[in-house]
């Protein structure tokens, strides 16, 4: 019993002492509270919504600032005509647009009924799930007041509900891009971070610095294999999706094959950076999977909408690769769209893949300390 | 003081077979109690596989060995507790101190608290290592971690111990200093059954034995294998007579 | 004939321990120049400032006639380095390993094979074999195969024959001392004090600091004092006894015997009936040649002392 406790003691010590260990025991947990606590939340608050209103009479109004108001939706725009909602829905910011039809007000009280449509950005199934809800809801209340001012209430708003983008709401729109980004952004930094420290903690990187190699040829040299083979992923991933789930790309695959290009350029050169700070392969892996993965999954947008999330978490999200990356990949998947629209965010990339590869390059070192 | 009357160990044609290869090839010897047993041959020869079963890691392919008193076939764990073992590559951990090293290999061996407080104080006294008793491992130099590791290895008064390749790197002083420990040890009974490259070391052993290709090919004290090969030195002893393996 | 190595001052410190201190010495062409100490010495730490992996803190290291620092993009192309562990890829085979250290250095293995074929030929049957399934002693020849295989001016070998076997040990120094043939420098680093009669010149190292810088046999020849070689029926009552003796200065086990430095420089009667006392039989002495750790030994002990 006293060899077991002895040992038992030896543990702790070797816990105390080690502060990764500490870090994964009450560092990991506490943020993961932090985290899911806030950004998840399954409540949706300030969702865009767009107006297109026929009608513009007085019962329109009252029940546009009904939805409004309720602070679950946040007005982004009013739409002139129908050709605009496309654009609106691919613009990203409105995830319902709701259509008035002409004479909503008159029809409603002389033929009891009017229409208006609900439209929800089916590429968040989650999402547009819970705020047609809501909306449906909103109306139902505004419903029973107006039918309160009427003895015969015979009177009721049926609003139809359509999705835009993914109409059977396949979950599987939402997890595929997501499961692309986080997938690209953990392997790709992952191996390259532990190829090059692997030299180091093996002994073969003196030779390698000794040798007439330029820094930048052996960082190149470690990073176009896993390049090519990381295409090779994305490619199969696609063709997998749309074998298995049916899911086809809506927008130009050659954009969607040049975009993660890109992606792929800035997770390997992560993992170069990764590698530079790294003194073994141990800290790289532990960098690598605990420094990215949480973040990725939890604030890239990939499960959990932003927009729910609190400012704190929105803004840290904005210096987060995968953020951008999966806004790109789900506007050309499955909203169909062109550069026209992701070009901010490729641009961003661009310039965040030419700062990690001009700070590897400056930080590898060509000596041993 | 040797003890030719008490056998600590005893190996009787011991073969050790990892599929179609054979690391040890018929093996038969004695050691004696308070004996300093040398074991050398070259890389791949068999020397860490033969110890291995003796120190009841392994469990021999087939034959009889007996370990003080313990039939390693049969009982391999029994042997763990008559036994101390020291090698090159590990030792002691680095992220603890001398002290907690000292107590944690104590308590392993089951020694009572009073018992190790009162050895840890003779053995740091001993080393001289009074100031060193709270620092890291890894702030100590290599040959003052080589020593500590010895005295904790006999720190339960082992029958046997188990030394690998103890003083690689170590400077020349330091590496006597570890050898007049392994006399003194050697002295009081303990037997030390050590293996090194070092080969002056090997005149320090009461007998050696040569280990080649998985079979011992010579064994006896270093006087009389000089003499038989006629030579100067067990060194070339060894030259004439292990070849090194080609894989 | 230029210095092929010029050291002057050079001095290093990693936190808080001073690794290197005022090392100065020089190295020429085709010689092979053994730097001798044991683990924490500084040989490791020097040879990579000389391969100008490190930088030095203070003083100037010439190599090749270039600073260093400097210069390091030229001399990498012209020195050979092989590091103390293992330093090849392991999932690679022999060949695959040597091709590549070829391509790197913008040769080929045709080029400089009659260079490396003594050394390579002993583990060419193994070609195909994985470099990580090779025993010690051939990883070592593959090593020293890859560091060659751009004839480099200038070879530095940390440690190469450490966990060795003695028959390997002795096949690599003869490979080396083959290798000056070709005028290439040899520096080479090793624990092992036999091997130091094998250099052409010897610098002894301890703590940071450069002991002795001579040839072999100045070595040997430097010690200050009469050596004499006591051996007894017991080896340990022997070197306790010795200790106690007044007259001992120093008394060291070598093998079979014990080394001993006398006050007086030479042998009194009293030596014997003090062993007699002591318990001792068979007590035989002689005075003999001091070898170069007897040297080590002295220049050590005199450097605690300091």
């Amino acid at each position: 019993m006293k060899r077991f406790l002895g040992f038992v003691r030896k543990e702790f010590l070797h816990i105390f002492r080690d502060y990764r260990t500490l870090f994964i025991i009450f560092g990991i947990p506490v943020a993961q509270i932090l985290i899911f606590g806030f950004a998840i939340s399954t409540d949706v608050k300030n969702a865009g919504i767009a107006f297109l209103d026929l009608s513009k009479d007085e019962t329109t109004q009252k029940l546009t600032d009904k939805i409004i108001s309720s602070g679950f939706f946040r007005r982004t725009e009013n739409l002139a005509g129908y050709n605009e909602i496309e654009d609106v829905f691919r613009k990203g910011k409105t995830k319902e647009v709701i259509i008035f039809e002409k004479d909503f007000g008159n029809k409603l009280l002389k033929e009891g009924k009017a229409s208006m449509s609900i439209l929800a950005d089916g590429s968040e199934p989650n999402t547009a799930t819970l705020i047609t809800n809501y909306t449906m809801a909103i109306i139902g209340d505004f419903n029973k007041e107006i039918q309160g001012d009427q003895i015969n209430n015979t009177l009721l708003i049926q609003p139809e509900v359509k999705m835009f983008y993914n109409p059977e709401l396949k979950s599987q729109h939402m997890f595929v891009p997501g499961v692309i980004t986080m997938i690209l952004i953990l392997i790709c930094a992952l191996m390259t971070s532990v190829t090059i420290t692997r030299e180091k903690e093996f002994g073969t990187m003196e030779v390698l610095l000794v040798s007439p190699l330029k820094p930048i040829q052996i960082i190149l040299g470690k990073v176009v294999p896993y390049f090519l083979l990381s295409f090779i992923n994305v490619v199969l991933i696609l063709v997998l999706s749309w074998l298995v789930f049916g899911l086809s790309v809506k927008g130009s695959i050659i954009l969607l094959l040049a975009e993660s290009m890109l992606y792929i350029m800035l997770s390997l050169s992560v993992g170069i950076l990764i590698s530079t700070v790294s003194g073994n392969m141990q800290q790289a892996i532990f960098i690598s999977l605990v420094g990215m993965m949480l973040p990725t999954i939890l604030l890239s947008g990939f499960i959990y909408p932003l927009e729910n999330m609190p400012v704190v978490y929105q803004v840290i999200s904005y210096i987060l690769p995968p953020r951008y990356f999966i806004t790109i990949i789900k506007s050309i998947m499955i909203k169909g769209t062109g550069f026209m629209y992701v070009w901010k965010e490729t641009l961003t990339l661009i310039a965040m893949t030419t700062m990690f590869i001009v700070l590897s390059v400056k930080k590898f070192k060509i000596r041993l300390e | 003081m040797k003890d030719e009357n008490n056998t600590v160990i005893s190996v009787r044609h011991l073969f050790k077979k990892f599929g179609n290869f054979i690391a040890n090839d018929d093996l038969s010897f004695e050691v004696y109690k308070g004996e300093i047993f040398g074991f050398l041959g070259a890389n791949g020869a068999g020397k860490t596989t033969a110890i291995r079963i003796l120190s009841g890691l392994s469990s021999p392919t087939s034959g009889e060995v007996i370990v003080a008193g313990i039939n390693a076939s049969e009982k391999p764990e029994q042997i763990k507790k008559q036994i101390g073992y020291m090698s090159q590559k590990f030792s002691l951990y680095e992220d603890l101190t001398v002290k907690e090293n000292i107590m944690l290999y104590g308590g392993i061996y089951g020694l009572k608290k009073a018992l190790i407080k009162e050895r840890t104080d003779n053995l740091l006294a001993k080393l001289n290592f009074m100031e060193y008793g709270n620092k890291l491992i890894s702030d100590l130099p290599l040959g003052l971690r080589q020593k500590l590791a010895f005295s904790i290895a006999i720190f339960h008064e082992p029958k046997i111990v188990f030394l690998d390749e103890p003083t690689g790197g170590v400077d020349p002083i330091t590496r006597r200093q570890f050898w007049e420990m392994i006399y003194e040890t050697a002295s009081v009974g303990i037997t030390v059954f050590v293996t090194t490259h070092y080969m002056d070391e090997a005149e320090y052993c009461d007998r050696i034995s040569i280990m080649s290709e998985g079979r011992i090919v010579a064994l006896d004290t270093p006087e009389n294998l000089k003499k038989q090969y006629n030579t100067d030195s067990v060194e070339e002893v060894f030259i004439k007579i292990a070849r090194p393996v080609n894989d | 004939m230029q210095k092929v190595i010029e050291s002057l001052a050079i001095g290093k410190k990693f936190a808080d321990t001073q690794a290197l201190r005022d090392i100065t010495f020089t190295v020429n062409e085709s010689e092979i120049f053994g730097f001798i100490g044991p683990d924490g010495a500084g040989k490791t730490t020097l040879f990579r400032i000389i391969a100008t992996l490190l930088r030095p803190d203070e003083g100037e290291m010439r190599v090749l006639g270039l600073d260093s620092g400097k210069g390091f993009k030229e001399l990498r192309k012209n020195i050979g380095y092989m590091p103390g562990r293992f330093s090849l890829y392991q999932d690679l085979t022999v060949e695959e390993n040597l091709n590549f250290y070829a391509t790197v250095f913008g040769t080929s293995v045709k080029e400089n094979y009659d260079l490396i074929s003594d050394i390579y030929s002993h583990i060419e049957p193994f070609k195909n074999r994985l470099a990580g399934k090779l025993s010690g002693g051939m990883k070592q020849k593959l090593a020293l195969s890859c560091a060659l295989i751009h004839k480099p001016r200038l070879l530095i070998l940390d440690e190469p024959t450490t966990g060795v076997d003695a028959v390997s040990r002795s096949e690599f120094w003869t490979m080396l001392a083959k290798l000056r043939q070709h005028n290439i420098t040899i520096l080479v680093s090793t624990p092992y004090m036999d091997e130091a009669l094998r250099c052409d010149r010897v610098a002894l190292i301890q703590n940071g600091k450069i002991l002795s810088v001579e040839t072999p046999q100045q070595v040997k020849a430097g010690f200050s004092r009469k050596l004499f070689m006591v051996k007894a029926s017991e080896k340990f009552k022997l070197i306790t006894a010795l200790r106690k003796y007044p007259e001992t200065l120093t008394a060291y086990a070598f093998g079979d015997s014990v080394h001993v430095t006398l006050s007086e420089d030479r042998v009194n009667e009293s030596l014997f009936a003090f062993l007699h006392e002591s318990g001792l039989n068979n007590v035989k002495v002689e005075e003999t040649q001091a070898g170069i750790e007897d040297r080590f030994l002295e220049l050590m002990q005199k450097g605690k002392d300091e």
